[in-house]
Parts: structure tokens; C-alpha cells; sequence
């Protein structure tokens, strides 16, 4: 399915277009990694609503990137929880290995490392979500062992060789 | 011995599809709703049931649906409230990943009392396997007709839909749910009108949390009377309690609502790490006060915690040990409030900020005289200012934090440093 099909199935869902937006950012930043003007204007224009109106909900809630994220975005919860089970301890870890501060990119552009606000995943805290993923009960090695498991995932070829090399947008 | 209700089919392989949920009696609270109950009578059970609002505010469910007018010449609509965002909170992630089922069992029975044909369940962004087992179990129950149209032979006729959140605490405020739904930035709305006359698309809506829907099949199933029989006359039925924190076994428990505070983590949540003391714990979820240690012995449910200054909310119980300095976790609090402000109101919007860098001063050991003076000076002047509960919960939760352990508060200023590192 194109893009334009797939957020014309989700707004199917909805008496009103403008409710179609959120489901269409997420499909979007799905599909581009990230919501660059362009891909904005390109919802709007599907949809047929303001430009205003995608730049306000693109803008307003957290889980959309309008600047580009790593091909693994690796989210720490550092809220209560997490933090009595020490998640600080793991932040200074990932700053280590991975040469970064919290909010930047490794040059490679394979890890962006952020710290997010409760998972809801408490049960298994310190928590900490990779894409789609929850990884819990986290230490050092785990994380080590988790960093290991996605640098495998792309055998010799690095985030930005893989981007270079998507077929480019519609 | 308790035996769970809501959580049967949590520890179950493959819980969440429909064989396993209809082998354990799934669906049999709908098919008995729609042959043996009229839409008001199913209102009218879940009134005698006394069955509360699980969502946080405690409001008697039966109630709210009755406020939806009977004739309307506007569709009416059911949303289910499950961006669960209030940090020490995961029990609606857990039944939905796991016994999705339920949730769509109970959203039918529920839309059938009020009279919608269309749900839309507002799930975080971040649920992507809650997400998939949710849409997976709504194409299955399509497929065996207990969604669609003309259910089970009724002339009852609903459909499901997901939409997901991105990433906003205030979507859990449901006016702030609705405008997020209608593809606005979620800020709440002044009230009235109430949701129930005039809400999703301005058409009466009924807005209900993940658990509350799905304690509705087993009131249908078992009775009203049963559901009385667990726990106190006031706030009764099974509870699911997340127990996170320094704990020896976080996790979520089901048991009668009313249980002790003590007993639930000393006897279930395994108690904290050893060698160490319970400091302190927060209830239900951050917004809720804080309780010192000698404070809990006492009933988790609406009424008993709302006496003594705090509230269940979610019932996320965030367990506090000794070792850990109070200062530092309010600051971690205020940060999270702060963060998840919509920006619609001043007192919430900047009262915060100014919280934030007062208590980021202190905690690092660079408070200065009157520092005290200016939190409680804050705290007055948010609470009972702001638009919506936000502010209020994170001004009372503050005061709380102030009151209980202020000598910590004073030794960090007198000091200039954390007396904990």
C-alpha cells in the first residue's frame, strides 16, 4: 500500500478528517523515520486539512520526531520508578559506550539516545524501549548484551549507509 | 485465599486470543446482557453493583451512564480511556497485552447500556504489543459476530476502533482525550457540558477506563450482589494494584479493593530489599500524596485513602526505602508535571517551572533561607487555580512531600547538600 492508501484506511475510522491526523503522523514516521515539513504537507494534502493543523499535533505531542532519530532509538524511563531502581546508573552507562550525551545521535546514526517520561512498564523497571520493543529489568550487561544484539541486526553496513540506500519517498 | 477475577487469564498461554478467552466463559457475559437485559437494566445493575470508576477519580460508573440522554438525534459514542500515563501505573497494558478480549467484552456490554454503536479505544503510542493484540482480537470477535452488526441475533449492532496516542500524560484528563481524538492538541475543556451530553464531535459520550470496563462482563455474569460481597459496601469489587518501586517482587496483583496498604506490600510485593526500611509510599500513582511508613495501615480504596489526605487514583503503590532521599524523588515529580503541562493554564505552565527550579536548587545543595517559604507560596498558589487536575495533583502531592518531610527539605538547605550522597 501507498502512503496516501494507508492513511486513507485510518481515516475510514473517523466521521471527521482532522481526527485522521494522528493516525496519519504515525504512519508516516513509520514509514520516513521522521516528519520532515515536506512529509507534514504531504498529510495535510491527503487529508485535505490545514497545514496548521498537522504542524500543531506534529509538534505538541512527544512521540513525533520532526528531526531525525537513529536507526535505534533507544528511550530510558527515568521517571519515579525507574529512578528507585537506579536508571540514572544505566543513563551514565549508555553516555559511556555509546560517546553520546543524552539527546544526541552517534555519528554513525545508529543510536539516538533520549530519556522518556513512565513506560508504564514498572513491573520490570529500570525500563527501557528500543522501536517497537520493551526491554526490562536492566543492568549494565543486559544493556551491553542489547546494544551487542542490535549492532548485529546490521551486519557491515552502518544506520547511514542504510538510509542512503531506502528508495526515496513518494 | 483470594481467587482472581480479572486476572484469570493473565498468566494463561495464549490468553489473548478469542479460543482461550471463550474457553474460560468469555462472551457469555454479553450473550446474557443482550437476551436477558434491556439497556436500562444493564445501567441499573451496574448502579446496585456500586462499581467505581477505575480511571482515578472513583465516579459511581451506573451514575455517569445515566446521564447520557435517551434520545438523541446525535450518535452516541463509548471511548475507552487507555493512555495509561500515570507514572507507577500498568495494569491496563497488562490486561490488554494479555486478555484483550476482556476489554472488548466489556466495551459491548457497556456501549449496549448507552446506547453506541462506535468505540474508539485511546491507547498510548508506546503499547505497540497492546496495540496489535487489541486489533488482533477486534478482527477475531468481528469474525465470530460478537462485533458488527445484528450481535449474537440482537438487533444490537457496534464496532471497535484503536487510536493511538503520542505521547501526552494529559489525554488521561478525558475532555483532553476528546480533543486529542478530534485531532487537536489535548488541553482539557471547561465544563460543562459533560461528556455525557455533549463530547467526542459534541455527541454524548461516555469515557471509561480499561479496568472499569472490564470489571462489566463479570458483573453481568455473576450479579450484582457478587461484586457487593468483595471488599467495602462503598467502593467494592476486585482491584488490580501495580507495586513498583524498592520492592522485592514488583508487579500487578489482583485482590479485593480495601486491602491494607501494608499487607500489600509486605505480604505480596515481597516486602523491601533486605536490610532496608520502608520510607515512605505513594498509592496511587504520583499524583497521589505520599504516605510516611507508620501511615500504612490502611484499606486501599477510594474512601479510606481520601480521609487520610491522599487517593487511590490508579493504584500505582510506588514503594520508597530508606535509603532513598524524598527531596530527590519530589524534584523527579515536579520535573514529570512540568514536563507533561499542556501549557493552557499560567498556575500549571509556570507555577511549575518556578517548582522545578527551586527544587532542583535544593537538591543539589544550593537552596538558600526562604526556599521553604517559596514552595508553600507555590504550592497555594496552584492548587485550586488551574484548569484541570493536573496542577492540583502535583501541587497536593508536593504539600504532602513538604509536610511529611520537611526536616529533610531543611537539612539539604542548612547543609548544602544531599544529606543521601
Amino acid at each position: 500500500m501507498t502512503l496516501r492508501e494507508k492513511i486513507e484506511q485510518a481515516a475510514a475510522r473517523y466521521p471527521d478528517q482532522r481526527s485522521a491526523i494522528m493516525p496519519a503522523l504515525l504512519i508516516a514516521q513509520r514509514e520516513h523515520g521522521h516528519l520532515p515539513g515536506p512529509v507534514l504537507e504531504e498529510v495535510a494534502d491527503i487529508l485535505g486539512v490545514e497545514r496548521i493543523w498537522v504542524y500543531e499535533l506534529a509538534t505538541f505531542y512527544t512521540l513525533f520526531h520532526t528531526e531525525p532519530v537513529g536507526t535505534f532509538h533507544l528511550q530510558l524511563c527515568d521517571n519515579v520508578s525507574c529512578m528507585l531502581r537506579r536508571s540514572e546508573d544505566l543513563l551514565t552507562h549508555l553516555e559511556e559506550v555509546l560517546r553520546i550525551k543524552k539527546g544526541g545521535t552517534t555519528p554513525d546514526g545508529l543510536f539516538t539516545l533520549s530519556t522518556v517520561e513512565c513506560l508504564g512498564a514498572c513491573e520490570m523497571a529500570p525500563v527501557m524501549q528500543v522501536g517497537d520493543d520493551y526491554h526490562g529489568n536492566l543492568d549494565v550487561e543486559r544493556i551491553d548484551a542489547l546494544l551487542a544484539r542490535l549492532r548485529a541486526t546490521v551486519p557491515e553496513t552502518t544506520g547511514a549507509d542504510l538510509a542512503a540506500a531506502e528508495p526515496p519517498g513518494e | 485465599m483470594y481467587e482472581p477475577v480479572l486476572l484469570k487469564n493473565v498468566h494463561v498461554p495464549d490468553g489473548h486470543l478469542l479460543s482461550t478467552y471463550e474457553a474460560g466463559g468469555g462472551y457469555r457475559g454479553l450473550a446474557k446482557a443482550l437476551k436477558e437485559y434491556t439497556p436500562d437494566e444493564i445501567i441499573e445493575l451496574i448502579k446496585r453493583s456500586n462499581l467505581r470508576g477505575r480511571g482515578g477519580a472513583g465516579f459511581p460508573t451506573g451514575m455517569k451512564w445515566s446521564f447520557v440522554p435517551k434520545r438523541a438525534d446525535k450518535p452516541k459514542y463509548l471511548c475507552c480511556n487507555a493512555d495509561e500515563g500515570e507514572p507507577g501505573t500498568f495494569k491496563d497494558r497488562i490486561v490488554m497485552e494479555r486478555d484483550p478480549h476482556q476489554l472488548i467484552e466489556g466495551m459491548a456490554i457497556s456501549a449496549y447500556a448507552i446506547g453506541a454503536e462506535v468505540a474508539y479505544v485511546y491507547i498510548r503510542g508506546e503499547y505497540v504489543l497492546a496495540i496489535r493484540r487489541l486489533e488482533q482480537a477486534i478482527a477475531e470477535a468481528k469474525a465470530k459476530g460478537h462485533l458488527g452488526t445484528r450481535i449474537l441475533g440482537s438487533d444490537f449492532n457496534f464496532v471497535v476502533h484503536v487510536h493511538c496516542g503520542a505521547g501526552a500524560y494529559i489525554c488521561g484528563e478525558e475532555t483532553a482525550m476528546l480533543d486529542s481524538l478530534e485531532g487537536k492538541r489535548a488541553q482539557p475543556r471547561l465544563k460543562p457540558p459533560f461528556p455525557a451530553v455533549a463530547g467526542l464531535y459534541a455527541s454524548p459520550t461516555v469515557i471509561n477506563n480499561v479496568e472499569t470496563l472490564v470489571c462489566v462482563p463479570h458483573i453481568v455474569a455473576r450479579g450484582a450482589d457478587w461484586f457487593r460481597s468483595i471488599g467495602p459496601e462503598k467502593s467494592p469489587g476486585p482491584k488490580l494494584y501495580c507495586v513498583s518501586g524498592q520492592v522485592r517482587k514488583p508487579g500487578l496483583y489482583e485482590l479485593p479493593m480495601g486491602i491494607p496498604l501494608r499487607e500489600l506490600i509486605e505480604d505480596h510485593a515481597g516486602g523491601p530489599p533486605a536490610g532496608r526500611k520502608i520510607k515512605a509510599v505513594i498509592p496511587g500513582g504520583v499524583s497521589a500524596p505520599v504516605i510516611p511508613e507508620p501511615g500504612l495501615d490502611i484499606g486501599m480504596d477510594f474512601d479510606s485513602l481520601a480521609a487520610a489526605g491522599t487517593m487511590l487514583g490508579s493504584a500505582g503503590v510506588i514503594v520508597v526505602d530508606d535509603t532513598t532521599c524524598m527531596v530527590k524523588v519530589a524534584t523527579r515529580i515536579i520535573e514529570f508535571f512540568h514536563h507533561e503541562s499542556c501549557g493552557k493554564c499560567t498556575p500549571c505552565r509556570e507555577g511549575l517551572n518556578w517548582v522545578v527550579k527551586v527544587l532542583r536548587r535544593i537538591e543539589a545543595g544550593e537552596g538558600a533561607p526562604g526556599d521553604m517559604e517559596q514552595l508553600d507560596m507555590l504550592c497555594k498558589g496552584i492548587f485550586g487555580n488551574t484548569f484541570c487536575a493536573l496542577g492540583d495533583g502535583a501541587a497536593m502531592g508536593l504539600r504532602a512531600s513538604l509536610a511529611h518531610f520537611r526536616e529533610e527539605f531543611i537539612a539539604h538547605i542548612e547543609e548544602r547538600k544531599c544529606p543521601f550522597h
